[in-house]
């Protein structure tokens, strides 16, 4: 829930990434309030990912400020950051295969910035996803890939993070267990998790997030509310920048 | 039939020895990706402090020893292998060659090439006695120390929090660097926990192996040379199949040293033709298996290296 604290959680001001020569961001700014589901979308190579990895440390930017609690974290190692209260859920969910359910959600404990609750907060994922609790033994690698995915936000949940970052989590789910997924997203959001959500699914990202930032050609084209969802002429003069 | 068992007994004590080498280069692999031929300059710098402290006690003296090669594991990872983080595999193999050679030369110009003999524990290397069957009690330390060792480490890398960073590391250190595990913090753990193992192996190598009395420049060189090629051959990318590798190649020299005849002509001349006959076999296994002897993925021998 939004709080009286009105300094945005996460804020992004003239991000500039570069791959090379080739202008991958230009001036993009975005802010996340606490409390918040906020969008990102936009065709593939638009930049969504970047973004994400600009933020969590494994792009470098060119230019440009990324802060966090108004604090600056740019420039700064991946680990260092995510141990700064930013939770990533990465493209592919790149769990690990070979250690079983249980001990992936215990290397999520690496991100945590206290080491007092780290026992609760695997409860309260273990309550979030049942099915974790169940199959915990289990290599990772065995389940399903909406229990997969369930899994990677598990792990990045168990560090309590202050910003949960990502990226493209209903990619290569039928299309129930992207429903699952997004009421999973929901049932998080209630718990009080600010939430950075890149998806390729436009429509309803938008239904669903607080405000989404459509992202094209490496350059923020619009901002859009969940009222706005079925503005599918603004979406498509967005992504196609007519 | 005693001396079968004894000479088998033997293999399986210098395969304990290159298994327990084997430890320490797949630990560094695991998390760096980095084959450290220096490995065996450590044991080199361990045994050189063994040599002249012996006249010390000899708690004191295998404590330097182990003060010595630690602090030298630290040295390398910091003034070597850190600055060299994100270079390609081939860089960082090159560079582990030259602090080799660098250890090599230092130890020369300071002892000079002759050599000192160095005896850890007299008491240990004396015959345990079952009926006809006479077993060095280093023979039986050694074995167990390995299995000690690896059983140790074992519980280390799936019970606590920093061994399965460890693990998560080895297996892919960008993701596990994006749950907050510190890179540089594991791989430091990892260095040093090698290193205790190659101060280990100085202590131990002198007393097991009767031609490794004597400390030199290049002490422990072969060793690390053959571990290295077990590791591959046994596949470098898991503890369990690296360390099955290097015991393997240790008890094949152990039992070929032992089983051939130490006089007469090719290829029936142990002392001569034993590392020939060794990787002769090295050549088979890796036409057979190239994906490694021990391991399950298909990788082929040059992925891997």
């Amino acid at each position: 829930m939004p709080t009286a604290d009105a300094a945005p959680i996460l804020q992004v001001r003239g991000l500039e990434v570069r791959y090379g020569s080739v202008p991958a961001l230009r001036d993009v700014d975005l802010e996340v309030q606490r409390g918040e589901i906020v969008g990102l979308i936009g065709p593939n190579g638009a930049g969504k990912s970047t973004t994400l990895q600009a933020i969590v440390g494994t792009v470098r930017a060119s230019a440009g400020e990324i802060l966090l609690g108004g604090v600056s974290i740019r420039g700064q190692a991946p680990e260092r950051i995510v141990r700064s209260g930013v939770g990533l859920v990465p493209e592919g969910r790149r769990i690990f295969a070979a250690l079983t359910v249980e001990e992936n959600l215990r290397l999520g404990l690496a991100g945590r910035r206290s080491k007092n609750g780290a026992h609760e907060a695997l409860e309260m994922v273990n309550e979030l996803f049942p099915v974790l609790r169940e199959s915990r033994r289990r290599h990772a690698g065995l389940l399903s890939g909406g229990q997969q995915q369930q899994l990677a936000i598990g792990r990045a949940l168990v560090a309590e993070p202050d910003v949960l970052l990502l990226d493209e989590p209903s990619l290569g789910l039928a299309p129930t267990i992207v429903d699952a997924v997004f009421e999973k997203l929901g049932a998080i959001r209630d718990r009080g998790v600010t939430i950075l959500l890149v998806e390729q699914r436009a429509q309803r990202t938008v239904a669903f997030a607080d405000r989404t930032y459509v992202l094209a050609n490496g350059e923020l084209r619009m901002t859009l509310g969940p009222g706005e969802a079925g503005d599918t002429d603004r979406m498509v003069a967005a992504y196609f920048g007519s | 039939m005693t001396e079968h068992v004894q000479t088998l007994l033997d293999a399986v004590a210098l395969g304990s020895i290159y298994g327990l080498m084997a430890i320490g280069i797949g630990l560094v692999f695991g998390v760096l990706r980095l084959v450290n031929f220096a490995y065996g300059q450590l044991v080199m710098a361990g045994a050189y402090a063994l040599a002249l402290t012996q006249d010390v006690s000899v708690v004191l003296s295998i404590a330097l020893c182990f003060a010595v090669v630690l602090a030298l594991s630290l040295a390398m990872e910091l003034a070597a292998f850190r600055p060299l983080r994100n270079a390609s595999p081939t860089t960082m193999l090159v560079a582990t060659f030259a602090i080799s050679y660098l250890l090599q030369s230092i130890a020369l110009v300071r002892f000079g090439a002759i050599g000192k003999i160095l005896v850890v524990i007299p008491q240990l290397t004396k015959p345990l006695t079952i009926g006809s069957l006479h077993v060095r009690w280093i023979t039986i330390v050694t074995i167990l120390v390995a299995a000690g060792v690896f059983a140790a480490l074992t519980l280390f890398l799936t019970r606590t929090s920093i061994g399965l960073q460890m693990r998560a590391a080895s297996i892919d250190s960008e993701t596990a660097r994006l749950l907050g595990v510190r890179a540089n913090a594991v791989i430091t753990v990892a260095v040093l926990i090698s290193g205790a193992i190659a101060a280990l192996v100085a202590v131990i190598l002198p007393m097991a192996v009767p031609e490794r009395i004597l400390v030199t420049p290049d002490y422990a060189l072969r060793e690390t040379i053959i571990v290295l090629v077990g590791v591959v051959v046994g596949g470098i990318d898991r503890l369990l199949t690296a360390t099955l590798g290097g015991f393997t190649m240790g008890f094949l020299v152990g039992a070929l040293s032992g089983f051939l005849p130490s006089s007469g002509s090719w290829p029936f001349t142990s002392s001569v033709y034993l590392d020939s006959a060794v990787f002769m076999l090295v050549i088979v296994v890796l036409l057979l298996r190239p994906e490694g002897l021990f391991t399950r993925s298909r990788r082929s021998v040059v992925d891997r290296v």
